[in-house]
């Protein structure tokens, strides 16, 4: 990359020490330092109030997250026929789940749940597992990343596209659009909270004024199937100003002089944005798409303010389960065992993403 | 696009669009602001309507006078306006000397440390809360009371641990490699020292970096809640968002918290818009980028 | 420099030694930051306290109460913990065992006419006693059940299961109000297991086997429990109840407003509704689900440190504050229950005739404590989440299978949550 010239006066090992020093120890102190406690907490049953002496326990609380395992169940049958028994409903009657997992003639299902099933055959199959909620936070985390970092992405760029055209007063709409990132998101989710009002909220006045009455009032948050996209539509309305912003300076890195050349060839608005503007965006691209991914892996303060993780698990989250457990239930032990995981989640598709965009580059 | 510029219908849409995004990015903190000027229940039963985000009905500012009542508001703002600042500062100048040495410099070691620090990006704050108290609970400190174990309590507790993050220094470290080496290379051959090199050369530059940093470790240190709630007991030192609980009582008085959050979102955009003209000057003026 | 340093030091033993007169300071915390008639009466104490005797002074530092107990903790894991500390009476077992508390050495004559809610006891100690009481009753309107033929029920003949229910769907016929019954679903946190653990314990279930504490299993999940979890259930699937998405203002205002018949409360809210419907109001008792009909009991309450090196000036404080005015100072103040029948006969709101008199009685006759083990602030959140989820439709077997799983597990990874001598 440099040559020996520039590598000679570049050369000082002792600045750079010195220089690099002050921060990298305050990095190692104050982060590595804690998180290898965190690490080591997660082998043990270390709790944040307790007279106890915290023990060792291996990877015990790795095995109550992450316990997985397939129940089959057979059909109930008639004992002298040996018929499918039916229900009232015509669907075929099976014992329950809880009958095996409650069971001491079946050690291996204690204490697991339920956590989806489907059939097969005459069988009904059930996926076991030690902890349902992790599990239910674990995709609602990895929905969240899908969903935002997409979405978030692609309305930041539009923002960007239109806060570069060069008109009057441009400045302050970009002032405005990129308002809502410098509140916080505390406040943001309490406001929201009066938008998303299953009753007389905003939104619902909105909706049902557009409509001229017709539109039924929606219990946003209160709904299992409303509640998680309501949390994606805040968290891209707060966040979004601010990826538009790096967008708009990789857009501000692209030379003039290119898009002369593309109005000289007379291209369409949409040529242009694909074969001028998008290349000269690729490594903005990958800086927004990190930037989003890391954010919404720590999806917490949202869950925490607005749903408590509710309605029945739908807005689960994996940070908000490790401070749930860290804090709320005493057992730091457990809150730190979904830290390492989440850890090492993030940090394998870190990875990836940077393996896969330093190939193309 | 460049053509149609010019006519007046085509104009008039994309300022329709342009003011109609800016409604949506508006809304809610307007509905904050005037509701932070109207008892309870007339705030709650405006919702129902336009009257929402409009400055009607029995219109004071009790609520402002209630808030001051119930809680030291003042006293938070300054704190955290206090710890905020300084270690925005600290974090500036700490993040970007570290950065400079590891895109400038070489020396041994440099690829690993700065390999480490990007995976620190990946640890929530949240998840290290536990086990940083007891650290610092550990340490010592040297203050007006003279030599003491333990940092409890202070503002330095909420200071000094939260100065370097690896974020800032991935950022001004992407920044400072798209700078031209050259510069630094005539620097050097005139017989610049490092320090003259960093300070009267590269920070400069930076000002575009400076700003994106400085905004998200602003706000980032502006919302600390966790980390406040557990290391600092004594009300003098309690920042804006722990204030923020002393208005969820029972029954909540929701004027009241609207009024509270106006005021701690104050600084906050006051801060981002002095920065935001320093921000736009340095996009402007960014000649030496790509 | 180093001489002066030395001299300063001497000079300040010196004045400290001569000053033995001085007041020794004792720290207390409190968990009313941002309600501002509360900090006054409490301040009121202190003063007069500092003012009766020259022993100690008290330093008040005051929390909001959403950040209470996290602050004890973490200040505990550090070794910061005040002389005097304010704590929530289901809370108490869980600190003492962890070593934050000592017993009282307050003489008990001092508590002895004390309402049962208001005295801290475990393990057959007394470690923390309440200037008040709190209690949970039903806020009705008598015109409303009279119109609609609803037998109005006493402590002594509260409504039975079927009569509760009947109520609720003629309330609900009668298509005046959006719901029958507001449960509070708005206010998350301890309002749960406080307001809605004795409906369990009604039908005869429980947040945890009281025999021992060593498990769960049997008492949140067994028969009486999943009994009462499709009650509960039902309560919202027949829309006699708003869920878990209630507006916080309408659980303020809701009853007063006419929204809902039925408004199942604390009785720090029953001056609003004695406000707007005056005579007209009823605070009815629990209703009786078969083994009883039950309400929570305890409240916040004072206790000593066990790190606090001024056990008996912490003692002596919380002796002194235990006195009848105090305890009709908080009542008036914020419409507390006063804990003894002589505060309560001098208070505005409690005595003979006055306005909320019967939550008196119902908080002698009908108040039940939360599981006295120091595990509960594990069940109580179990316990919230297993009724929200309730609520909104989970399958019930399996919902109370796992909540008491979590609660045993929780046990078993504590030992048992055995006393540490």
């Amino acid at each position: 990359m440099q040559n020996k010239s520039s590598s000679r006066l570049m050369n000082a090992p002792s600045t750079g020490w010195l220089f690099a020093l002050p921060a990298s120890f305050l990095m190692f102190l104050f982060i590595v330092v804690p998180f290898c406690l965190a690490f080591y907490f997660s082998f043990t049953n270390q709790r944040f109030a307790s007279p106890n002496a915290a023990e060792y326990v291996g990877l015990e609380n790795f095995r109550q997250l992450l316990s997985v395992s397939v129940l089959t169940i057979e059909p109930e049958r008639d004992p002298a026929t040996s018929a499918i028994l039916k229900e009232a409903d015509g669907a075929t009657k099976y014992p329950t789940v809880r009958s095996f997992t409650r069971n001491p003639d079946y050690p291996q299902y204690k204490g697991m749940r339920e956590w989806f099933s489907w059939s097969s055959g005459d069988n009904r199959k059930v996926l076991l597992t030690s902890d349902v909620v992790f599990m239910k936070a674990l995709v609602n985390t990895f929905l969240f990343v899908l969903f935002v970092a997409p979405l978030q992405g692609g309305i930041a760029l539009c923002l960007a596209l239109m806060i570069n055209q060069k008109l009057r007063g441009i400045n302050i709409f970009r002032t405005i659009y990129f308002m809502p990132v410098v509140i916080s998101m505390v406040v943001v989710a309490l406001l929201w909270r009066f938008i998303y009002d299953g009753q007389n909220g905003l939104l619902n006045t909105l909706l049902s004024g557009l409509t001229f009455g017709l539109f039924q009032p929606v219990d946003w948050l209160g709904n299992t199937s409303t509640a998680f996209p309501s949390l994606i539509a805040m968290s891209i309305w707060q966040a979004v100003g601010f990826h538009m912003v790096i967008w708009l300076s990789g857009l501000q890195t692209i030379p003039v002089s290119l898009y002369e050349a593309a109005d000289i060839e007379g291209v369409s608005a949409w040529q242009r944005f694909r074969y001028v503007t998008w290349p000269g965006l690729r490594n903005t691209a990958i800086l927004v798409l990190l930037v989003i991914t890391m954010q919404a892996f720590a999806l917490f303060i949202q869950v925490d303010v607005m749903t408590e993780g509710g309605p029945v698990d739908s807005t689960q989250s994996v940070v908000f389960q490790a401070i749930e457990r860290g804090y709320g239930k005493q057992d730091i032990s457990g809150g730190s065992a979904i830290s390492v995981v989440l850890f090492l989640i993030v940090l394998t598709i870190s990875l990836m993403q940077r393996y896969l965009t330093r190939e193309k580059s | 696009m460049q053509a149609t510029q010019k006519q007046p219908r085509g104009l008039f849409w994309r300022y329709a669009l342009l003011v109609f995004v800016a409604l949506i990015f508006c809304f809610p903190l307007v509905f904050m602001t005037m509701s932070s000027l109207k008892p309870d229940l007339q705030l709650l039963t405006d919702t129902e309507s336009i009257r929402a985000f409009l400055p009607v009905g029995d219109i004071s500012f009790d609520n402002y006078v209630a808030a001051f009542k119930r809680a030291p508001v003042a006293l938070f703002v300054f704190n955290s306006i206090l710890v905020t600042g300084t270690t925005v500062l600290l974090s500036l100048f700490l993040c970007s000397l570290a950065a400079f040495s590891f895109v400038f410099l070489d020396w041994k070691g440099r690829n690993i440390i700065l390999a480490c620090i990007v995976a620190t990006l990946i640890v929530p704050f949240e998840t290290i809360a536990i086990p940083m108290l007891m650290l610092v609970n550990k340490l010592p400190w040297i203050g007006l009371n003279g030599f003491e174990i333990g940092w409890l309590d202070s503002y330095h507790v909420q200071i000094i641990p939260l100065i370097a993050d690896g974020l800032t220094i991935f950022l001004f470290v992407q920044y400072f490699k798209d700078l031209p080496r050259e510069l630094i290379e005539a620097a050097r051959i005139e017989g610049a020292s490092w320090w003259q090199i960093y300070y009267k050369v590269i920070m400069p530059l930076a000002g575009p970096v400076m700003a994106t940093a400085a905004i998200l470790k602003f706000l980032a240190m502006y919302n600390q809640y966790l980390w406040p709630l557990i290391s600092v007991q004594a009300e003098q030192y309690r920042p804006v968002m722990i204030g923020l609980q002393y208005f969820f009582q029972l029954n909540v008085a929701w004027g009241e918290v609207m009024a509270y959050l106006t005021m701690i979102t104050l600084p906050v955009l006051a801060f981002y818009l002095v920065l935001q003209r320093a921000f736009i000057a340095s996009i402007a003026s960014t000649g030496i980028k790509g | 420099m180093k001489k002066f340093a030395v001299g300063a030091a001497l000079l300040a033993s010196l004045l400290t030694s001569t000053a033995a007169f001085a007041a020794t300071e004792l720290s207390m915390w409190y968990h009313g930051a941002g309600n501002e008639v509360e900090q006054k009466i409490l301040n009121g104490i202190i003063t007069d306290f500092n003012a009766a005797q020259a022993d100690y002074t008290i330093k008040l530092e005051q929390f909001p109460q959403g950040a209470y107990n996290d602050s004890v903790t973490a200040a505990a894991a550090s070794g910061k913990l005040p002389d005097i500390i304010d704590v929530d009476g289901p809370v108490m077992p869980g600190w003492v065992w962890a070593g934050y508390m000592a017993p009282l050495t307050v003489d008990p004559a001092a508590y002895s006419k004390f309402l049962p809610g208001a005295v801290g006891t475990y393990n057959g100690k007394v470690y923390s006693v309440g200037l008040w009481d709190a209690a949970v009753a039903m806020t009705a309107r008598k015109s409303v059940l009279e119109a609609n033929g609803i037998r109005i029920p006493t402590v002594d003949t509260p409504w039975t299961a079927e009569e509760f229910d009947a109520a609720l769907v003629k309330l609900q016929a009668s298509g005046k109000f959006e719901f029958p019954l507001d449960l509070g679903m708005a206010w998350k946190g301890e309002w749960y297991p406080y307001a809605f653990g004795p409906f369990i314990q009604s039908f005869g279930g429980d947040l945890v086997n009281r025999d021992g504490y060593k498990t769960a299993d049997g008492a949140l999940n067994g028969e009486a429990a999943v009994k009462f979890g499709k009650y509960w259930q039902s309560l919202f699937a027949r829309k006699l109840a708003p869920g878990t998405s209630q507006d916080g203002a309408d659980r303020d205002t809701g009853f007063v407003n006419g929204k809902y018949a039925i408004s199942w409360n604390g009785n720090w809210a029953a001056l609003n509704a004695v406000k707007a419907f005056g005579n007209d109001v009823l605070f009815l008792p629990a209703p009786d689900f078969g083994k009883g009909p039950k309400i929570g009991a305890a409240s916040w309450q004072f206790g000593v440190a066990a790190s606090s090196k001024n056990q008996e000036g912490a003692n002596k404080f919380i002796t002194f504050a235990l006195q009848d005015k105090y305890l009709t100072a908080f009542s008036d103040g914020i419409g507390l229950i006063p804990p003894t029948p002589e505060s309560a006969a001098a208070s505005i709101n409690y005595k003979a005739g006055g306005p909320m008199e019967v939550f008196f009685g119902l908080s002698a006759k009908q108040a039940m404590l939360r599981p006295v083990y120091p595990g509960y602030a594990v069940a109580a959140k179990v316990y919230e989440k297993a009724l929200s989820d309730l609520a909104n439709g989970a399958e019930v077997e399996a919902t109370l299978d796992a909540a008491a799983d979590e609660i045993t597990k929780d046990i078993e990874k504590n030992g048992g949550y055995a006393p540490k001598m």
